[in-house]
Parts: structure tokens; sequence; C-alpha cells
């Protein structure tokens, strides 16, 4: 993902910024661990275990819990000190550098900037018929436990599946007066990818107003999500992208960007608090 | 088949019966349309499953199986609106091919000319039809009867709820191993998930498969493995180990007859999941429906409903009710396609914000409400999953109270939550502590039921009484529905959840067809005879 990288404030008083974890008293260092090693439950696999904590920096590693799980593994709780210190001034986040903004906020934010439903159209283009990725984004399913652009009452979502041809696709953007066009792509054979896509954005320059085209954004597996300048793209997106990552993308695109370039500046400040 | 000890069950919430009677006759008022709906039409899919039953199986030099492959040919030429078993048996007869296989490579290349017969040759093709499917339709009772002298050898599992663990690794040869472990600590079920858009998919995928995205896709010998794994297990174990898939999409008539064939116990069967959560069309959805749970009932396969999916969109307190409507419908829709009692996993589901006061008793009369209105049914009983935040601890006190709410409430199949849902795919460590927490709350309070007996009239009481009440209002607001279809017109102007589904759109429209005046079908015959 392209974003922007920040760094921890350095402007706090000297030292404050050096911590170690915190059990039951400042300065003391205790971590808790748990894990599985391949191997039955045994005086030695416990040994073992404390091996890889000390390993890890524990020290001392106390192994407070071993339980046999079947004749071939066993799980591991292990308390202990570790001697590292964190530096805060030096810890370096990515951010996004568009808000991640939840179901509700988007359609506020839609509601609010836009005053009417925004229309995204999508679909697969080309031979492709691995429909996976667009319905994940697009399905009220969703994925990875996100709810997907249907979900999202300010979103008017027209999916055209699998195997869609760039003029009907862009045909159908005309008609829908769509606002963002989601294309994935899962088929890599030959660059079949690189081809369709190129393919895509340039029917969309030829038949646009280069202020009227709409948000082109694509996603799938194989994707480069450094290469949108090269396909023609407003977005590329790759493995792993939810659809509150998109959705949130076009809000900040087509509602909070157009409204006011001066906020730019402000997005970059979102952390980012997911653990992917 | 699941054991119904529940004496203790019965009378806690105090239902009153001309409500209870009401509610079902509603549901039977909403669902007698749609049914009929279905019986004038045919499907792609129905049609490609009566050649699946027949024994058509394989695919071409593409991954494109011959059913479909076939199924085209005869499209092309004389439509569906007769059905497939007519024109391909006549040419059959005719002596275009020697067998089904050969039949749909000839049609494939093109040098097959289907025809509707008519006369004489109308009888021998639909004799010679109805030869071959129901020596399929045999196949299915074959293995059906197998199943009951395994379970008879192995016996069933000596505790309820039953354990039902999820496998899902998109590769079989992996899921094989992860199911056999899974069995072995403890699992009395075993669910191999599917393949992220299989459901949209308007084919069966051949073979064994080693990728999927979030799943192992559902085919014909990935089931037989499977199912062949467990029959190992079971001889080790002592205990007939249940194998479930997943009969919904576009596929869902033919994945059900392969489920049949390859024996299969279990099958997710929803009536309206595909229709609101796949954007699948309504009127393909309830053919196929209808069709598939023929065959289920025909097989002795238990359904899984998919109701657990109406919370995760929808807040779990104030749409309790279309868990109860949805529960109706899918009894009545699986009861008139011939299912018995014992084959009704109805689902429901533990997602009430945790931060809600008094969240546990209302689950508890949620559970207490579909327990009581469906006293015979093995109902299924799903994990917490919209509120399991990545810290696990929390989530792992959350799945033992969801457990305690099941065994309290006698439920029958128990989905196994795990502590890193939504995390990472569960851990060989996660699911040994999940089973370590289901296996605690059993032996703990497993006989709690007996005990537990809500104050007449107090809060879980009135609860439950709510949300029967609520569903009794929603049906009758689908009834108001103008046009033929009340239920159809309901699901069009988004009843259900936030989705809009007209009839007049969705995926697979393309692929049904109204019935002509000649339709013939002898799977739908047979089956429908038996039932």
């Amino acid at each position: 993902m392209s974003g922007v990288v920040s760094t921890g404030s350095t402007t706090r008083e000297e030292g404050a910024h050096i911590l170690r974890p915190y059990g039951d008293t400042t300065g003391d260092g205790m971590v808790q661990l748990s894990f599985t090693l391949p191997m039955a439950n045994s005086k030695v696999a416990e040994g073992a275990a404390a091996q890889l904590a000390n390993k890890m920096g524990m020290d001392p590693a106390l192994v407070v819990h071993a339980k046999a799980m079947g004749p071939d593994f066993t799980f591991f709780v292990v308390y202990g000190r570790v001697n590292h210190l964190v530096d805060t001034s030096k810890v370096q986040v990515v951010e996004r550098d568009y808000p991640l903004l939840t179901p509700k906020e988007v359609n506020l934010a839609i509601r609010k900037g836009l005053r009417r439903r925004l229309v995204v159209v999508g679909g697969c283009i080309g031979t492709d018929a691995h429909t996976v990725g667009i319905d994940a984004i697009l399905n009220i399913k969703g994925f990875a436990g996100e709810k997907g652009l249907e979900y999202y009452r300010e979103l008017k979502v027209v999916n055209l599946g699998a195997q869609v041809s760039v003029p009907q696709l862009v045909e159908r953007a005309r008609a829908e007066k769509a606002d963002a066009i989601l294309v994935s792509q899962v088929v890599t054979q030959r660059d079949a990818h690189i081809l369709n896509t190129k393919e895509m954005s340039a029917a969309f320059r030829e038949s646009y107003p280069r202020d009227k085209q709409p948000l082109l954004i694509v996603g799938g597996p194989r994707f480069d999500e450094t290469m949108a300048g090269e396909l023609g793209v407003d977005r590329v997106f790759a493995r792993g992208t939810t659809p509150g990552e998109v959705a949130s993308y076009v809000v900040d695109q087509l509602v909070t960007k157009r409204r006011g370039r001066a906020a730019t500046g402000s997005a970059a400040s979102t952390t980012d608090e997911r653990a992917s | 088949m699941v054991s119904t000890t529940r004496s203790s069950a019965g009378k806690k919430l105090d239902l009153d019966p001309v409500t209870v009677r009401k509610a079902r006759s509603l549901a039977r008022q909403a669902g007698k349309p749609i049914v009929d709906l279905a019986k004038r039409h045919t499907t792609v899919s129905v049609e490609r499953a009566t050649l699946r039953l027949a024994g058509l199986q394989g695919a071409d030099a593409d991954g494109i199986p011959w059913v479909n492959r076939l199924l085209d040919a005869v499209r092309g030429d004389v439509g569906i609106e007769h059905g497939v078993a007519l024109p391909v048996w006549d040419a059959l007869v005719r002596g275009e091919a020697d067998d089904l296989a050969v039949l749909a490579q000839k049609a494939s290349a093109g040098s097959v000319r289907f025809r509707l017969p008519e006369g004489r040759d109308l009888t021998r093709a639909g004799a010679a039809a109805r030869k071959q499917v129901g020596a399929g339709v045999r196949r299915v009772d074959a293995r059906r009867r197998e199943r009951d002298r395994l379970v008879k050898r192995f016996g069933d599992p000596d505790h309820q709820p039953w354990i039902y663990l999820i496998v899902a690794t998109g590769d079989i040869y992996e899921d094989i191993p992860q199911a056999q472990q899974a069995a072995r600590e403890g699992a009395d079920v075993i669910a191999v998930i599917r393949s992220t858009g299989q459901s949209l998919l308007d084919y069966v995928p051949e073979g064994a498969t080693r990728e999927g995205f979030a799943g192992t896709y559902a085919t014909q010998e990935n089931f037989r493995l499977m199912r062949a794994a467990l029959d190992e297990s079971s001889k080790e174990l002592g205990r007939y180990v249940r194998l479930t898939n997943y009969a919904s999409g576009l596929c869902m008539p033919e994945i059900a007859s392969l489920g049949g064939l390859e024996r299969l116990d279990m099958m997710l069967n929803d009536s309206m999941y595909g229709i609101l959560f796949r954007d699948i069309n309504p009127i393909r959805t309830f053919v196929d429906q209808r069709f598939s749970r023929q065959v289920h009932a025909r097989a002795g396969i238990i359904i899984n409903t998919g109701e657990d999916n109406y919370l995760t969109t929808a807040d779990a307190v104030e749409a309790a009710h279309t868990v109860t409507v949805s529960q109706l419908l899918n009894e009545y829709f699986a009861k008139e396609a011939g299912l018995e009692n014992w084959q009704l996993g109805l689902g429901h589901a533990f997602e009430i914000n945790p931060e809600v006061p008094d969240s546990f008793r209302m689950e508890l009369a949620h559970a207490l409400l579909a327990r009581e209105l469906f006293p015979d049914a093995p109902l299924k009983w799903m994990p917490p999953t919209r509120h399991m935040s990545g810290d696990v601890f929390r989530g792992y006190m959350l799945d033992a109270f969801f457990n305690l709410a099941g065994v309290m409430t006698g439920q029958s199949i128990l989905l196994v939550g795990m502590m890193t849902e939504a995390v990472v795919t569960p851990w060989l460590s996660d699911r040994d502590l999940a089973l370590q927490n289901v296996r605690y709350v059993m032996n703990a309070a497993g006989n709690l039921h007996e005990d537990f007996r809500p104050v007449p009239d107090g809060f879980i009481v009135q609860r439950a009484r709510q949300v029967l009440g609520e569903s009794i209002e929603l049906l009758e607001r689908i009834m108001e529905h103008e046009g033929k279809h009340g239920l159809l017109e309901a699901i069009a102007d988004g009843t259900f959840g936030l989705m809009k589904r007209p009839s007049d759109a969705g995926r697979g429209l393309d692929g049904v067809a109204k019935k002509a005046s000649g339709y013939y079908n002898p799977a739908s015959e047979i089956l429908e005879a038996k039932a």
C-alpha cells in the first residue's frame, strides 16, 4: 500500500521514550508468551520451550504450563522477563494515506459530502471467470469479517460479474453514471491482468473527458501496488485488501479530497490499528 | 439419527400453542405460493443434477464438466423447458452414442442433434431415462443404508450437543489429516469449508483439488476422499464421524446429488441465503433448493440452515425475530420437500453484543425459543463471530458462555467457537483450547438443563414471547405484500436484512426456464413418489 511513513514524536522529555514491558512493577520487563512445539510432552519438551524463550530474550523464563495435544505436539505458556528497551522515538509505522472509516462513517461522509448515493460499478474483465476477488469486496457477504460494499447504504453497487468486455464495462459505467470502477483480475497467464487493465484504462481515457473520468481501481493477488501509474489507474489493491479499505479509499478520493485539498495532511495522521 | 433426549425441555417457556400454530400456519401461507412457483420451473442445475444421478461424470480438457457440455448442447437445440431427460435418452435410444459420456463428447463436438421425441420414441426415451436415473437414486439409497449400518456398528456420540469442527486449508490432501486429527480430538462432525466464490460458479469443479481460496472446492472426488478418511477415523475411534459440506449457490442440486452419492451426512442448505447474501436470483434459488432438499430427504442427509448469517449483518437483538421467521420458512420448505424433523438442522447464533445488559439472558431466551418451537429438530448452535475482537482472552470467555447457553438450552449441534476468530485461521492450539472449553462446560454443566427453569413470566419467558410475537408480525407483513407471491415481493423490497432482491434479477436467472407442458424429469418423479 502506498502510504506515509511516520515516526514517533521526539518532542517528549529525554528518557520518557525509553520503555520496558510492565508486569506488576515499573521496569520489571515481564511478558507472557504461548506457542506449540511439534514434539511429545516431556521434561525435554519443557526444557526446549525454556530454551526458545531464552533465545527470544526472556531471562529468566518460567514455563508455567505444558500440555500434550495428541502424541506429537505440546502447548506451552511461558512467563518471563525481557531485557530489551523500547525506544518510542525510533518507532516507524507505515500509515495509510487515507483514513480507515467504519461503514457508518462512510455512509455519513457520502450523505453529507455528495448528497446522493455514490455509484460503484465492478466486474472481472477479459476471460477471467474468477469472481472471488470482486465478490469479496462487493457482495454483502464480504471478506475477513467485513461486509462488502453492497452493505453500505450510500453506495450503489453494480456488480457485472465475470467475463465482462471492456466496451461493456465502459457502456455500463456511463449508463450508471459511475463514480468509481472496480476491476478484479485473478488470472495472470501471459500477463493477462496487466494487458487487460491497460486496455481498460485506455478505454476510459478515450470515452471520458479527463476531469469527468471515474475513479479507476484494480485489484488482484498478483498486482504490484506501485504500478498504478504504469497501468493508468488511480489505485491498485493487492492480496488481503478488505471492503472497508476500498470503501474508505473511495470516500477519501471522491468525497474528502474533492471538497478541498487542504485536508490532505490530516488524513496521514490516522493510525491503522488493525493487525494485518 | 440425533437422539431426542430432551425430556426436561418442552414447557419451560410455556409458549401459547395457539400462537405457535398461528406462526406455522403463516409460514405455510407464505411458503405455499413459492412452492407452486418452484414446481412450475426448472433450472440448468436441476437438469445437470439429473444427469449426474444418471452417472455422468468427468470433465473436458478445459475442466468443464460433461454435464455442463451436454446440457448446453441440448439447450441449444431444444431448450430445457421440456427437461434434459427426453432429448438425451432419445439420442441414446436412437443409437447416437453407447453411453452418456460418449454422447456428451459428441454433443460438445457438435455431431449430435437433439430433438423432442414423440409417440413411441417418447415412451422409449422416458423409460430409458427412468431406468438409468432410477439406478442412480438406488445408489443413493444404498449409501444411506451403508450409513445406517456404520452408525449402528460404530455408534453415535454419547453426548449432546454434537461437536462440530471446521477444516479449511484449500488442499484436500491437507484437509484430510487435519480432519482426522480433529476427530481424534473430539469432533463428532467435520465440515470442510468451501473455497470463496464457489457458490457463484455455474459448474461443479472436477477431481481432487489442491488450491482454493479460504476453503476447499466441493467436488465429487474430494467428497469421496474425505468420507473414506473419516470412515477410517470412525473405525479407529469407535464412533461414526459425520461429514458436512455446502449444498448452496448456483449448483445446489448437483452438490446435493453428489453428497447423496458419496454419503455425506450433513449439508448446509438454506432457503434464502443465496438470494440475500449472494444475489442469486430468487426463483433459481427456490427451484434449486426444492430439488436439493428432495435429494437430501432421500439420502438421509441432515440439512443445516443459515440463520446465523442474519445476525452477522443485523443487530442480534433487533433482528432476533428474523431468525425465527427464517427457521419457520426453512421448516416449511424442508417438510414440503420430504425432509423429516430429525433432518432439520435449523440454525441460530450467539451474536448479541456482550456490552448489552442482560445479553446472556437474552441469548438463553432466543436459544430456548428455537428449542421449544422445534423440539425434534437437531438445532445447530453457532458461536460468536461479530463481537470477537482479537482480544483472544475475552473471546475465550465469550465462547465459554456460548457453550454454556448451548448445554443449558439443549442444542443439538454445537459449532465450536475459536478464540482466534477474525485473527487467524485456527491454529492447532486454538482448536485444542476450544475443545477444552467445550469439554469443561459439558462436564461441569452438561445436565444443568434439568435444573434450569426460567421463572414463569420472568425476563427470559417474556423475551421469548416478544420475539415470537415479532415473528408473527413480520410474517403478517410478508403476507400483506401485493402480488401473487408475498414472500417474493417481500424479498424484492428488502424486508430481509438490507438487501433488495427482485425476482427478475440476480445471478443464474438465465438458467431458469418455465416448464413446458411435456416436461419430464425422472429424478423428480422418483423423489416425489417417495416423498
